[in-house]
């Protein structure tokens, strides 16, 4: 039926959060054309649609205007990842119902929250880069991977543009940024696995030619190697979760090794087949459930800190030998724990000065101080305290970084988007 | 020749009882243009996502060209997903965008290039090779993206509802703009969607798919001029057909007032004293003689040199192709009726008229139980 009366307009919001300040954003605009004062920032990176940064009562959320099918699948996948706890970012709301003033009808909005300290692949190679960070960068992304293929999740774009990374003791975490082409099944097949991952190479290839291109990323460093590596580090850390070994009935101990190695991955054994042959002189192990954030969960039970899996590592560590140093071996694991948090980690945390405190996360910064101390030893060939460390530290090194807390802005690599054959 | 063959394809999820694909048998030419579509869940996508290598195949094979590609993994297959990537990267020129795939498989330079000058021809690209994509148009930016799957040189393009993405506006120029593409390049394409005008714009063939279960795979004349079951009949065309239950005698269904008379192979096939019959709107026109389906009119469309009329009449009964079981609905309420009549004297809303079928070889007859085509 067409008749051409003037449809009366209901914007609709569907939000996760009572965020009144969504309503004052000027959601009759396109959001090509919002205004530079809501703004900001523009994205970073390449986008395959319309993206703005906007702040709300002090927080940082991104605006990506899609088709509003799109959008609502997009906010129930990624509200989905995170019931599952997978890395991604937090999806806030989807507005749809838009039109302008001439009652046109505008796309619909998905919204998602920014992530703290996250940085876009291209904000690490817009300084001098290290080679190795694109190694730790492709690593990152075949951790997370292949956390989301245990999960069953089918990404469908891996790309360095489609993640977020936060560093987490001087490596990278990854998170999922983009979920428009996800799928959520039981299990993936090893076709939809292989695939992922293929697409994964050839994007990530893709990416470090146009920083080659754009005299971003070292004329010696291959792209292609690199992106051969997300294959291999993909395919050893499933098989290494995921495959089925088998051993004679005398070597069991070998079951509790694969499950070391596992917790050593930063992966909890949530179940385990064992299986033995009719004969029952070999045994076959395979585990069927794998979660992640082995260290994290335990750290986040001993001291309700919540940091990524190499930082919960870290700290760990250094409650071990927190303990060792102290002669605490003995004692119960949550008081060492208490102990330390209040004696060594708080006391780090709180020394930062609150101008520098947007450049790092508290583990992060901790982690960062623990390194120094170590070089700072190993240069007067003794051991150096953690009070000295820390002022050393913040004089001569966080002072000097950049802040980390909210990387958004573009500059140099402006998205290319495609809104359709417009033209 | 890159010939696709679905052999009796099945694909059962475990713990279902009901197939997705149930024992798919289709072929598709080389070259052709074919469009799978249907509804939400009748396996369309389950299909090309089979054909790709994404989905396992359950039972039966799936053939490129002479090569049972079954069990074979995505890369191998020589098969190319077109508009699953859309991103350009910023620094590399037109020409590296598109055939940066090829430079991580390691073809030759000069092959590249020649590729990629090949294929920036047909796509009307070849001035802007050497640019940035930021100097392109967002249309121009599309077809550099289509470019990137075109190079690969692949044996069948597979597209997964390819225009969901865009807004309204914009899918009547891609679709005329893809289809055009796809016979310039000649490599056989399988295109799923669920709208049917979609298919029937685009597609050599169109096959509709039910359930998991293949209904009919033809022309798009023929699937809108014979459509072998009431589900093709309502799904294809728009405005929708026209279906109705009918009482039905040894002389033919009764339509209202006047008689349809039904062949006689067709009416061997019947049992009982009901069929289902269906007209199109276009097919139905107003009776200068007061016979034929009593119909009230509830709403005039008028556009100009055309108008449309919905009403409802009480001498037929509803059928519902969603729900043939019509366990929503009250059997014996009104049926919905849509007619095309001239756009300058329309009838009145409230009016009754009385509809007849202008030509009755564009009268349909299924069997009222299985819903299968009856009429020749």
């Amino acid at each position: 039926m067409r008749n051409h009366d003037p449809v009366s307009t209901s914007l609709q919001i569907t939000s996760t959060t009572a965020e009144s300040g969504l309503l004052d954003l000027p959601w009759d605009l396109p959001l090509e054309t919002w205004p530079e004062e809501r703004i900001a920032a523009l994205p970073r990176g390449i986008s395959r649609h319309v993206v703005r940064f906007v702040r709300i009562s002090g927080k940082v959320y991104a605006v990506k205007e899609i088709t509003e099918p799109i959008a609502r699948r997009e906010y129930q996948m990624l509200r989905n990842l995170r019931r599952l706890a997978v890395p991604s970012v937090e999806p806030t709301a989807v507005v749809s119902g838009r039109h302008d003033a001439d009652g046109e009808h505008l796309e619909a909005a998905l919204i998602t929250r920014h992530l703290q300290f996250s940085l876009p692949y291209r904000a690490l190679f817009s300084q001098t880069l290290r080679p190795d960070t694109a190694t730790r960068l492709i690593d990152a992304l075949a951790v997370l991977l292949v956390r989301l293929h245990l999960t069953g999740f089918y990404w469908g774009d891996v790309s360095l543009s489609n993640t977020l990374f936060r560093r987490d003791a001087g490596e990278f975490a990854a998170y999922l940024v983009d979920a428009e082409t996800g799928e959520l099944h039981t299990t993936l097949s090893p076709g939809q696995r292989a695939y992922d991952v293929d697409l994964a190479r050839v994007n990530i290839a893709g990416e470090m030619f146009d920083l080659q291109a754009g005299e971003l990323l070292d004329a010696d460093f291959d792209p292609l190697a690199a992106s051969d590596r997300i294959v291999d580090r993909y395919e050893s850390l499933w098989k290494e979760l995921t495959h089925e070994e088998s051993f004679d009935f005398g070597e069991r101990w070998r079951v509790d090794a694969r499950i070391r190695r596992l917790n050593e991955l930063g992966f909890d054994v949530g179940e385990l087949a064992i299986t033995t042959d009719f004969t029952g002189t070999s045994v076959q192990i395979q585990p069927k459930v794998v979660d992640a954030g082995h260290h994290t969960r335990r750290l986040l039970r001993l001291t309700g800190l919540d940091v990524e899996e190499n930082q919960a590592r870290r700290l760990l560590n250094d409650m071990d030998s927190f303990a060792a140093a102290n002669d605490l071996q003995g004692e119960d694991e949550e008081i060492v724990a208490h102990t330390w948090l209040s004696t060594v980690f708080e006391p780090v945390v709180r020394a930062v000065p609150p101008q520098l405190r947007g450049k790092l996360e508290p583990a992060e910064v901790f982690h960062e101080v623990l390194q120094h101390r170590w070089f700072m030893s190993e240069a007067v060939g003794h051991d150096v305290g953690l009070d000295e460390a820390m002022r050393n530290y913040l004089a001569s090194q966080l002072v000097h970084r950049r802040d980390e807390k909210a990387v958004l802005g573009g500059d140099d690599t402006e998205p290319v988007p495609i809104v359709g054959f417009a033209g | 020749m890159a010939t696709v063959t679905f052999d009796k394809a099945s694909r059962l999820y475990p713990g279902s009882d009901k197939p997705a694909v149930d024992q798919l048998d289709l072929s598709v030419g080389d070259g052709e243009f074919l469009v799978l579509v249907g509804p939400s869940g009748c396996g369309k996508s389950t299909s090309l996502r089979m054909l790709a290598g994404l989905e396992e195949v359950t039972s039966g094979s799936i053939y490129i060209g002479d090569r049972d590609v079954t069990d074979m993994p995505p890369k191998d297959r020589d098969i190319a997903m077109v508009f699953q990537n859309y991103a350009l990267y910023p620094h590399m020129s037109v020409a590296d965008n598109m055939g940066f795939a090829l430079k991580i498989a390691g073809v030759a330079k000069d092959e590249i290039r020649k590729r990629v000058e090949e294929a920036a021809k047909i796509l009307d690209l070849a001035p802007y090779l050497d640019r940035k994509p930021k100097a392109l148009s967002g249309g121009q930016r599309q077809r550099v993206a289509m470019g990137r799957a075109i190079v690969r040189s692949p044996q069948v393009f597979l597209m997964d509802e390819p225009l969901s993405n865009l807004d309204a506006k914009l899918r009547v120029q891609t679709r005329t703009q893809i289809a055009s593409l796809q016979r310039r390049l000649g490599v056989t394409t399988v295109y799923v969607t669920h709208d049917q005008v979609e298919a029937m714009t685009m597609g050599d063939r169109v096959a509709v798919l039910k359930d998991g279960l293949l209904q009919q795979v033809d022309s798009p004349r023929n699937m809108y001029d014979k459509p072998n079951n009431v589900f093709v009949a309502g799904f294809i065309g728009s405005p929708a057909m026209n279906l109705m239950t009918l009482p039905l005698n040894d002389q033919g269904a009764q339509f209202g007032t006047m008689l349809l008379p039904i062949a006689r192979e067709a009416l061997a096939k019947t049992s009982g004293n009901r069929i289902t019959v269906g007209v199109r709107p276009e097919d139905l026109q107003i009776s200068t003689t007061g016979e034929g389906l009593p119909v009230q009119v509830d709403v005039v469309e008028e556009l100009g040199a055309d108008a449309y009329i919905y009403g409802t009449t009480d001498a037929a009964e509803k059928v519902d192709i969603d729900d043939p079981d019509m366990r929503g609905e009250d059997k014996n309420s009104g049926e919905n009726i849509i007619a095309r009549t001239d756009g300058r004297r329309p009838p009145t809303r409230g009016e009754t008229v009385h509809l007849v079928p202008g030509d009755p070889g564009h009268v349909h007859f299924f069997d009222i139980s299985s819903g299968a085509r009856l009429s020749v």
